[in-house]
C-alpha cells in the first residue's frame, strides 16, 4: 500500500531537481522562476500528503496559502522581468549589477 | 491495487516533467512540461483525498500561472541560446549540490523510519468531519480558525497586482493628448491670432 514515505520521497526529489534548475540556469531568470514553482509544488506535495495521512486539515489550508504566495510571486517576478527587459534589452540575470549591491 | 498503479504513474510522470522542465533546451517547452508536473501533481493529490487544492492547482497554476509565464516568454524576444551558455560549465557543481541535499532529505527520512524523528500527533481540532466533502471540510476551517489569514491572502493578492501593475504599465505620451486647463484659459485672442492688412498687389509674410 501507497504510504506517507512514497509521497515525501516524490516530493524530496521534486525539490530537489528544482534546486538543480537554478543551479544549472543561472543566467535564464524565466526557467529560476520556473524551478521555484517547481519546489512549491513539491512542498504543497508535502503538506497535502501529512494532511491526509495524519487526518488533519490544516496542510491543506496552508498549501491553499502556499499557493497564494506562489501566484503573487511569479506576477511579480515576471513583471519585474518585463521592465527590466524593456530597459536592457537582456534577461541575463548574472550581469544585473547596476546597483553595486 | 489500481490505487498503487495510479500513484507509480502519477510519480513518475511527475518527477519525469520535473526534469524535463530543467533541462529543456527552449523555455516554451520547459512551460510546457511544467504544466504536465502540476496536472501530475493535481492527481497525486487526489489519490489521497485532496479534492480541493488538487483543482486549485489545476485553475490557479494551470489557468493562470503557467499561461503568465508562457505569455511573458514569447512575448520577450530573447536569445536562449546565449542564455544557455554556462549551462554545462554549471553542471559539475548543480549535480553535486542536488546529491548532496538528496542524500540530507534520505538520511532524515531513514531517521524517521527507524524511529529517531518522532512527528508530533495532530491535537484533533482540525481534523475532517465524516461524511462532509473536502471542500466542505476545508470550508468550515478556512472561514472560521482561519479567517484572518485567508483575508490576509486576499490582500496579498490585491498588493501583487497593483505592484504588477505598476511595474509594467507604461504611459504612452505620444498617443495621448496632454490637456491644461490653466493653459487653456490663459489663452487670449491677442496671442492666438494676428491681424494683416497686405497692400494690393502683395502678399502676406507668415
Amino acid at each position: 500500500m501507497i504510504g506517507i514515505e512514497h509521497y515525501i520521497v516524490v516530493s524530496s526529489i521534486l525539490f530537489v531537481l528544482g534546486v538543480l534548475g537554478i543551479f544549472l540556469n543561472r543566467k535564464n531568470v524565466i526557467v529560476i522562476l520556473m524551478a521555484i514553482e517547481l519546489i512549491l509544488l513539491s512542498v504543497n506535495i508535502n503538506l497535502v500528503a501529512f494532511s491526509a495521512f495524519l487526518g488533519d486539515l490544516t496542510g491543506q489550508v496552508f498549501a491553499m496559502f502556499v499557493l497564494t504566495v506562489a501566484a503573487a510571486e511569479a506576477a511579480i517576478g515576471l513583471a519585474i522581468l518585463v521592465t527590466y527587459f524593456r530597459r536592457r534589452g537582456t534577461i541575463a540575470v548574472d550581469d544585473i549589477n547596476r546597483m553595486k549591491g | 491495487m489500481i490505487q498503487v498503479l495510479a500513484f507509480y504513474l502519477f510519480a513518475i510522470m511527475v518527477i519525469a516533467s520535473g526534469a524535463l522542465v530543467v533541462l529543456a533546451r527552449n523555455p516554451v517547452h520547459s512551460v510546457l512540461w511544467l504544466i504536465l508536473a502540476f496536472f501530475n501533481a493535481a492527481g497525486l493529490m487526489i489519490l489521497v483525498g485532496a479534492e480541493f487544492i488538487a483543482m486549485l492547482l489545476v485553475i490557479v497554476y494551470v489557468g493562470a500561472v503557467a499561461v503568465l509565464f508562457l505569455f511573458v516568454v514569447m512575448m520577450l524576444n530573447i536569445d536562449f541560446a546565449e542564455l544557455r551558455a554556462g549551462f554545462v560549465k554549471n553542471a559539475p557543481l548543480s549535480v553535486a549540490v542536488a546529491v548532496i541535499l538528496l542524500a540530507e532529505i534520505v538520511l532524515g527520512i531513514g531517521a524517521y523510519r527507524v524511529g529517531l524523528i518522532e512527528l508530533g500527533t495532530p491535537d484533533g481540532t482540525a481534523a475532517p468531519i465524516l461524511g462532509e466533502s473536502n471542500i466542505e471540510n476545508i470550508g468550515i476551517l478556512l472561514y472560521s480558525r482561519y479567517l484572518f489569514l485567508f483575508e490576509m491572502a486576499g490582500i496579498i493578492l490585491l498588493v501583487a497586482m497593483i505592484g504588477a501593475i505598476v511595474l509594467t504599465h507604461r504611459e504612452s505620451r505620444a498617443v495621448r493628448a496632454h490637456q491644461d486647463i490653466t493653459k487653456q484659459n490663459m489663452r487670449r485672442p491677442e496671442d492666438a491670432t494676428e491681424m494683416k492688412r497686405p497692400e494690393v498687389g502683395q502678399g502676406v509674410e507668415l
